[in-house]
């Protein structure tokens, strides 16, 4: 319940006026998923080399202006997840590949180290792509670059009745515990049935819903109407952006700094 | 001919289940009135209202909207015609933003480009509602909502307006607006409701249906005179027309 409060949080967030808010939601689109794409391809021991990519999440809550911690917490509850994820890594890998004076740190850490930076840069990059860009406009980018309309249509109407859904969801609950005096072990029997009842409404909602569409002359095809542009400034942020993560993706930034300060050459 | 007539003769409707909705409704609307179809819960109200504008098909008898009968091949324009507001707007608000919402229904009509913008613009500048163009709708209050529900509707051009419970769970000061503003229409209008005294002010006309039957036809303020037949139908006189609790005052009509 708490995450579907947040999720209304991002959609006012992306109202905001900031130049990237103003941004083709395509750009913005299309940079986020490249990003996401070059910080998992590495490989799974490599810890420093991820480290520069968090310029572009810093960058991008500076520019629009966003709460960092608010964005913090949105990473943080995901965390848990990643977590499990990763927790067994340290135990079957115990191969010691560094060693810091008495402390040995083994493979098994580090590659589960490497899971926790990547999935707090590839989630953050997300939040922010909702957080100034806004779901629906999402959505439309996706369906400009190719996606079949039917699977923009079915994520939008998802994302508007999951409110109502989550409303209806938690009246329903909320009256269950009050009948049931004090004795919150939700039985199966009546989770069943909570849940069937929940279907059902949804689905004569959605009939009522069809029923206006009808009303209003639908005919099966949703009419674009947003004329967004990618222009100038938009090709610059996509070329920018993405010339700065092939950078960092291919040349190790922190080793060669690191053998110029030492003087080693790897 | 006008449009703005709609005729309903022997209106039989049979649920799949068996249950009988409604058992033989016949009467004429005229161009411009104001009708309200009052009655119990389960008196088959919204399921007349649901075959106004083809949306349950009945099982017997007639419904013209103007000239024309409703039929399969008449369907596109009779829903045009027909503006249908429904009671819960959230089950008519169903795209991201209001202006989207209030685009749906001219967009299927072909309008575009700065037509469309002017056709959205004015609707919801004549339902008050013009600062919440770009919001969501999850974001808005349920007078809000509902006022948006309308111009959704209003922004097909209708000829004929129909509204289930047009003014249920709205607060007083949210009520009265929309009765303001629904009073300032001038399409034929059908309305159903529990709200009397809105019925009252905005209906000169009212049918009341009981079990699938029409019990009672005529002008509004005769028929809430009659106590008996009001109790028949399980009603009773609007608020207004009760002598005051506390003065025990009583408002001369």
């Amino acid at each position: 319940m708490e995450s579907i409060r947040d999720l209304k949080q991002l959609d006012l967030l992306a109202g905001g006026s900031t130049a990237l808010h103003r941004l083709d939601p395509r750009a913005k689109v299309l940079v986020t998923a490249i990003f996401i794409v070059l910080v998992i391809s590495f490989g799974r021991y490599e810890l420093a080399a991820l480290l520069p990519f968090m310029i572009f999440p810093i960058v991008m809550v500076v520019l629009a202006n966003l709460p960092p911690l608010f964005i913090i917490q949105k990473i943080l509850l995901v965390t848990p997840f990643v977590i499990l994820i990763g927790i067994f890594n340290p135990l079957f890998d115990r191969e010691i590949v560094i060693q810091l004076g008495a402390l040995g740190i083994s493979g098994g850490w580090i590659s589960f180290t490497s899971i926790l930076v990547r999935s707090a840069l590839t989630v953050g990059a997300a939040f922010i792509l909702i957080a100034t860009t806004g779901f629906t406009a999402v959505c439309q980018a996706l369906e400009q670059m190719g996606m079949p309309q039917v699977f923009a249509v079915q994520l939008l109407f998802l994302y508007r009745y999951i409110f109502v859904l989550n409303e209806e969801g938690s009246r329903a609950s909320k009256a269950r515990e009050l009948r049931s005096c004090g004795r919150n072990n939700l039985s199966l029997g009546s989770y069943t049935s909570l849940v069937g009842h929940l279907l059902l409404r949804t689905w004569q909602r959605a009939e009522r819903i069809h029923m206006s569409m009808l009303a209003r002359g639908f005919v099966g095809r949703f009419h674009a109407r947003r004329q967004s542009r990618f222009g100038r400034t938009e090709l610059w942020f996509v070329l920018g952006w993405v010339t700065l993560f092939l950078l960092l993706r291919f040349i190790n930034i922190p080793q060669r700094l690191g053998s110029l300060l030492t003087g080693v050459s790897v | 001919m006008s449009h703005h007539i709609v005729e309903v003769t022997n209106l039989r409707h049979i649920y799949a289940d068996g249950t009988v909705a409604l058992q033989g409704v016949s009467f004429r609307i005229h161009h411009g009135e104001s009708v309200a179809i009052i009655g119990a819960n389960g008196a088959g109200k919204s399921t007349l209202l649901q075959h106004l504008n083809g949306y349950l098909e009945a099982t017997s008898g007639d419904i013209r909207i103007g000239d024309t009968p409703l039929s399969k091949t008449t369907l596109p324009d009779i829903r045009r015609t027909v503006g249908m507001v429904f009671q819960n707007p959230d089950d008519q608000l169903f795209m991201p933003t209001v202006f989207d919402d209030v685009a749906f229904g001219p967009l299927n009509l072909g309008l575009t480009g700065e037509h469309l913008e002017k056709r959205v613009a004015d609707t919801l500048e004549q339902v008050g509602a013009g600062h919440l163009s770009d919001k969501p709708p999850y974001h808005l209050s349920g007078g809000e909502k509902k006022r948006v529900a309308i111009a959704t509707v209003l922004a097909m051009s209708p000829d004929i307006l129909v509204m289930d419970e047009p003014t249920s769970g709205l607060d007083p000061f949210a009520r009265r607006q929309l009765m303001d503003l629904l009073g300032k229409f001038h399409h034929t209008k059908i309305f159903t409701s529990h709200d009397l005294d809105m019925v009252l002010a905005l209906c000169e006309r009212t049918i009341i249906l009981h079990d699938g039957m029409i019990m009672a036809d005529g002008a509004t303020e005769e028929i809430f005179r009659n106590e008996q037949l009001l109790a028949a139908g399980r009603l009773e006189k609007p608020f207004s027309m009760q002598g005051c609790p506390i003065c025990g005052g009583r408002l001369n009509l």
